[in-house]
């Protein structure tokens, strides 16, 4: 089990004033979501902590070592992440695109065996996308894709699970099915962080909340103390009103007037 | 997966089998094989072992450079349409080569100016794409494209201040042509290198394919090995331009067709376009010297008729 740190962290969004520095502790068992509008700097976050893009100042720490002095593929075996846009230049199938998940666990010369590919199977078939494995990713739908994207994820099979969007272009069924397969990882003892744009999502299954402002301002606690109205309202500029349905608020945006 | 290797191994021993016994004088299987032995007529022997042995080999280990070239780019790009030629890098190291030979320098110095030219070319190419980003796919194609026109206004020009006695070498020169190679040895150890360079790292070269952060994110150093397939795609390209001309759409058109047929698993796709490269080259040299002859075409000639199709169907389906 691993725990990603970050210590007085100034993410570098390009244009913008430093901001509050972000002293977070992300743990094993932790379902982070990350919340902010368009702009705040969640994607830029999401790669500073994936050690992708070089932090302004501060640093991040995974398991009391400073990511920067890491080996790629060492973090690699330890921290995975669903990028929000993916490129596919070139044709492949589902399953090759779920066993690239194993890279960081083989050498050079080895090629995947019969294990890795049982990994990527049950995490195609933990997506429901495991009908679509000899299909090519290129004729597969944006929420198909994402599915595929997180089972790739899975079957990297790292502590620490950065996932950016991850109900992007998911249906409704679908959105609940990776948001508990989610909370059942990080109840299994890995780390989750997440950016969301559904404040609803956030509210119902994630355990920690980090709100981002466009400032660069910053506030993070457990999610039941930082989902109050009052702070949503003036993160997204947005007037709410909030109902309780099955134990969790819902927030729903209503017109200023 | 090893099958397919296998069998494209195969094809390419028929394939110089063929390119051996065929010619101005058709050799019988039976003879080719007394030769092997050591035996056979005299005329026999220096036909096969002092032309068309060295020629053959030549060919092939052009083809099969430019192909794992053009199979190097394409990862490195993220674009099926990257090859060496359209790049624009055999354009230099054409512009070097000719040089020399305006000069009057000797065999050896032409081949080191090509291969100056195809290095200065790369770095010009990749370094005026690269700015200060990343290497998109349709800045570095139309960086590619203008260099290579350039290249071509400095040959012309060339060639219009060229004595015209010197004229059919360089216009052979430029066009692409194996029976300019002197020795097939510099080219084979290079591939041979490369291959054994670049094999251990296939993996890597398909999770690259999927984009830079994403490799990154599954554990790639990135940059080294971005160094690595730019550097050896270069000195591979410098050596087969150097050995047997401007040959171009070799790497256009193999690894192409290989993935349509393979997939695009690199550990396969690299080892596979040396041989189908190879092979290619090796067919049609044997056509170039045997359509018209006794006259011989520049094998580039052929290549550019397979590969510019090639080329627009893949532009136009990609859209």
């Amino acid at each position: 089990m691993s725990t990603l740190h970050t210590r007085d962290l100034i993410i570098n969004v390009p244009g913008r004033a430093d901001g509050f520095p972000l002293n977070l502790s992300v743990e094993p068992g932790q379902t982070w979501g990350v919340l902010g509008p368009n702009g705040a700097g969640k994607t830029t976050l999401l790669h500073t902590l994936a050690g992708l893009l070089p932090a302004r100042t501060g640093r991040v720490v995974l398991n009391d070592a400073p990511l920067i002095e890491l080996k790629r593929r060492d973090i690699a075996r330890k921290l995975g992440l669903v990028f929000q846009e993916r490129q596919d230049s070139f044709p492949a199938t589902v399953m090759e695109t779920a066993l690239i998940g194993r890279h960081p666990w083989l050498s050079p010369w080895e090629s995947e065996q019969a294990d890795d590919q049982t990994r990527a199977q049950q995490a195609l078939a933990a997506l429901d996308v495991d009908h679509l494995s000899d299909r090519l990713l290129s004729t597969l739908s944006g929420g198909e894709r994402q599915r595929v994207a997180i089972a790739t994820l899975m079957t990297q099979n790292p502590d620490i699970w950065l996932l950016d969007e991850p109900t992007n272009h998911l249906d409704l069924h679908h959105q609940v099915k990776v948001m508990s397969l989610l909370r059942d990882q990080s109840d299994a003892g890995k780390a989750v962080f997440m950016c969301l744009h559904d404040l609803n999502l956030a509210a119902r299954w994630c355990s920690h909340v980090l709100l981002l402002y466009p400032n660069g301002d910053a506030c993070w606690g457990p999610a039941d103390s930082m989902l109050k109205p009052s702070a949503l309202e003036q993160l997204y500029n947005q007037k709410l009103v909030t109902v309780e349905a099955d134990g969790a608020p819902v927030f729903v945006p209503v017109s200023a007037g | 997966m090893t099958r397919s290797l296998l069998v494209l191994g195969a094809i390419s021993l028929a394939a110089l089998i063929l390119a051996l016994a065929i010619g101005s004088v058709n050799i019988a299987p039976s003879e080719l094989w007394a030769v092997i032995q050591g035996e056979g007529s005299a005329l026999h022997r220096t036909l096969l072992l002092d032309l068309r042995l060295p020629r053959t080999l030549a060919a092939f280990a052009t083809g099969g450079l430019l192909a794992v070239a053009g199979a190097l780019m394409q990862v490195l790009l993220r674009n099926p349409l990257a090859d060496p030629y359209v790049l624009g890098l055999s354009g230099g190291a054409a512009v070097g080569a000719l040089l020399a030979m305006l000069t009057g320098m000797g065999a050896f110095v032409i081949s080191g100016s090509a291969f100056a030219g195809a290095m200065l070319a790369m770095v010009l190419v990749f370094g005026l794409a690269h700015g200060t980003g990343s290497w998109t796919a349709s800045r570095l194609l139309l960086t590619g494209v203008v260099v290579a026109a350039g290249w071509g206004a400095v040959i012309t020009l060339m060639l219009a201040v060229t004595p015209s006695y010197k004229l059919p070498g360089m216009l052979y020169w430029l066009m692409g042509d194996v029976s300019y190679a002197r020795t097939p040895w510099p080219a084979l150890v290079v591939l041979i290198f490369a291959i054994a360079v670049i094999l251990p790292l296939a993996r890597n070269l398909n999770v690259l394919a999927r984009g830079p952060m994403q490799a990154a994110a599954l554990g790639v150093s990135v940059r080294p090995l971005e160094w690595t397939i730019y550097v050896l795609a270069s000195l591979l390209t410098a050596t087969a331009v150097t050995t047997a001309g401007s040959i171009g759409f070799v790497g256009l058109i193999v690894p192409h067709m290989l993935r349509l047929v393979l997939g695009n698993d690199q550990r396969i796709i690299l080892p596979a376009s040396a041989l189908a490269g190879g092979t290619l080259l090796v067919l049609a040299d044997t056509l170039a010297r045997t359509v018209i002859a006794p006259e011989q075409l520049p094998v580039g000639v052929i290549t550019a008729l397979l590969g510019v199709p090639t080329f627009l169907y893949l532009l136009h389906r990609s859209r």
